[in-house]
């Protein structure tokens, strides 16, 4: 018994780690750029492809995919932020969430025509295999996707706190218009934000190729669990996508033991609206100001 | 005057959607000068200093730096002309600590090379900020938070330094070691326009002096000429 809550546990702290990585991408966007990616889970998504294809056309390791899907994103934000984001940065609300929703539509319609509509299973040999930590048994596939995960927390912390770009980043952050009488590149700042917080999800979603079928109808699914996440945890707070990560990675996994697996999600929401009406800012959230 | 303005403000004409902030000021300042400009609260003092810096857009007018036509270039373009500013409410890094609210100061290609000596600048220049240097800037006193302003603003080596409002919330001892920090800058050459409400104070240390109103430019002269004008003494002064 104790055995099995064990198990759970560290999956769901696995998941979490993948989770908290999908949230972090969103969670620097929004705090840099102030706007909400609403095509972050069509992100994921193409991550996911990358890692599929990857596999199953080059028999490229899962890592490798992660790495590449990530620089692929990189550049596709950065180009994204730079062509597109960019003049809406200023408009309403809604209409950067219906430009986000078509963005979205979009890469999901490029991935419908690439791979149709029929899910892509993993060819990774790592999607069965387990290895035991004392009484846990841990599956590798995930395994692997936290470990990298956890790589890419540190590395992107590492990056915004000692980097000298990174200290921009922070400092655009905190303060838009004191960046602007500085002098800081806002328009750079920006693009690489976007260009990160792309890389998260897309790196994020190629690691979890071995765990999830390719298929263009996730993007909704991802997007909305990342909201979810950095709800919880606290709209463009660093630890709060952790934190929110994590809870949601555990919500999920004992969900599905203690009830069933198809109530996972519909526990993440009931816990969404319980924070909103408890502590509306999410565990590390800013005052609104 | 001896030579070229360094900065020529031609016609500037500011709006915010509707209401008219300035309405086709000139000003010039020259080289090594300090300038003040007076004026009462909505008098446009602010919109004057962020169209130079390049942070609102003018709707019309010309603002020459060394002769080249400035307006409507991104900030940070203007910055690495060698145009600071100590903005109105510091504008801070509040989340950022002391000494990275300097290094970032300090990032502008023209003084990115001679950063680390300049930060040493800074700390012999206000020790407060040295004891606080990890101290996130938001959680400093509102004298500590100015010095930190100006520190960042020397940061970026600039010819131009423009003040607004420095003396604004701090003690008549801090507004006093404020105007000695401006003095000193200015006697070290650094071209200064001094925005103050405090009119005395500024017009006396001010080489010349802009008197605004409503947007308009209505008087200028020297700083001592100001001081003794029949109507700066009676609407700002209130003698
Ligand atoms: N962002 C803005 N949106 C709308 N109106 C503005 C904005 N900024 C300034 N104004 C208006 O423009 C006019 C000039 O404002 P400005 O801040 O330049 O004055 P100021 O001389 O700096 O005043 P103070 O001494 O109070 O700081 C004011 O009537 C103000 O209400
Ligand atoms: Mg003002």
């Amino acid at each position: 018994m104790l055995t099995l809550w064990g198990n759970v546990l560290a999956s769901g702290i696995l998941m979490g780690l993948v989770y908290g990585i999908i949230a972090l991408g969103l969670t620097i966007i929004f705090g840099v750029i102030r706007i909400v990616n609403f095509a972050h889970g069509a992100m994921v998504v193409f991550g996911l492809y990358v890692g599929y294809c990857a596999g199953a056309w080059w028999g490229i390791p899962t890592i490798v995919a992660a790495v590449g899907a990530g620089a692929l994103l990189f550049v596709f934000g950065y180009g994204l932020e730079t062509l597109v984001v960019k003049r809406f940065v200023t408009r309403p609300h809604h209409i950067q969430f219906i430009l986000f929703i078509g963005i979205s539509l979009v890469l999901s319609g490029a991935q419908l025509i690439a791979f149709g509509p029929d899910p892509r299973p993993s060819v990774s040999h790592l999607s069965f295999e387990t290895i035991a930590v004392g009484p846990i048994r841990l599956d590798l596939a995930r395994l692997q996707a936290a470990t990298v995960a956890a790589v890419m927390i540190l590395a992107l912390a590492g990056f915004l706190k000692y980097s000298t770009f990174g200290r921009f980043i922070r400092a655009a952050a905190d303060n838009r218009l004191g960046g602007l009488m500085v002098g800081l590149p806002i328009p750079k700042i920006y693009a690489t934000t976007f260009g990160i917080g792309a890389a998260c999800a897309g790196g994020a979603g190629a690691l979890i190729s071995p765990l999830f079928d390719a298929q263009p109808f996730l993007a909704v699914d991802f997007t909305l669990l990342a909201f979810v996440t950095v709800i919880v945890g606290g709209l463009g707070s660093f630890v709060g996508a952790l934190v929110g990560g994590l809870t949601i990675g555990l919500t999920e996994a004992f969900a599905a033991l203690l009830f069933a697996p198809s109530l996972k999600s519909a526990l993440s929401y009931g816990l969404l609206m319980i924070v909103l009406i408890v502590r509306p800012r999410g565990f590390f959230g800013a005052k609104e100001t | 005057m001896p030579n070229e303005p360094l900065l020529t403000v031609q016609s500037l004409t500011v709006g915010y959607g509707g209401s008219t902030a300035l309405d086709s000021v000139s000003i010039s300042i020259y080289p090594e000068e300090l300038l003040s400009v007076v004026g009462a609260n909505g008098a446009g003092k602010t919109s004057l200093i962020r169209s130079i810096a390049g942070v609102v857009r003018p709707l019309d007018g010309e603002i020459r730096w060394r002769g080249v036509d400035i307006a409507g270039f991104p900030p940070w373009e203007i910055c690495e002309l060698g145009i600071a500013q100590v903005p109105e409410g510091r504008e801070l890094f509040r989340n950022l600590s002391v000494e990275e609210n300097l290094l970032i100061g300090g990032s502008l290609k023209r003084a990115r090379a001679r950063r680390s000596g300049n930060i040493q600048q800074v700390y012999g220049l206000f020790p407060r900020l040295l004891e606080r240097r990890l101290q996130a800037a938001g959680t400093l006193s509102g004298g500590e938070q100015q010095m930190l302003a100006i520190g960042r603003a020397i940061m970026a080596e600039p010819e131009l330094i423009m003040f607004d409002e420095p003396s604004i919330g701090l003690s008549p001892s801090l507004t006093r070691a404020m105007f000695d920090i401006v003095k000193m800058l200015h006697a070290k050459k650094t071209t200064i326009l001094l925005v103050e409400q405090n009119v005395a104070d500024s017009l006396s240390i001010g080489d010349r002096g802009y008197v605004l109103e409503n947007g308009h430019v209505v008087l200028e002269g020297t700083g001592a000429a100001l001081l003794t004008n029949k109507e700066v003494r009676r609407a700002y002064l209130g003698l």
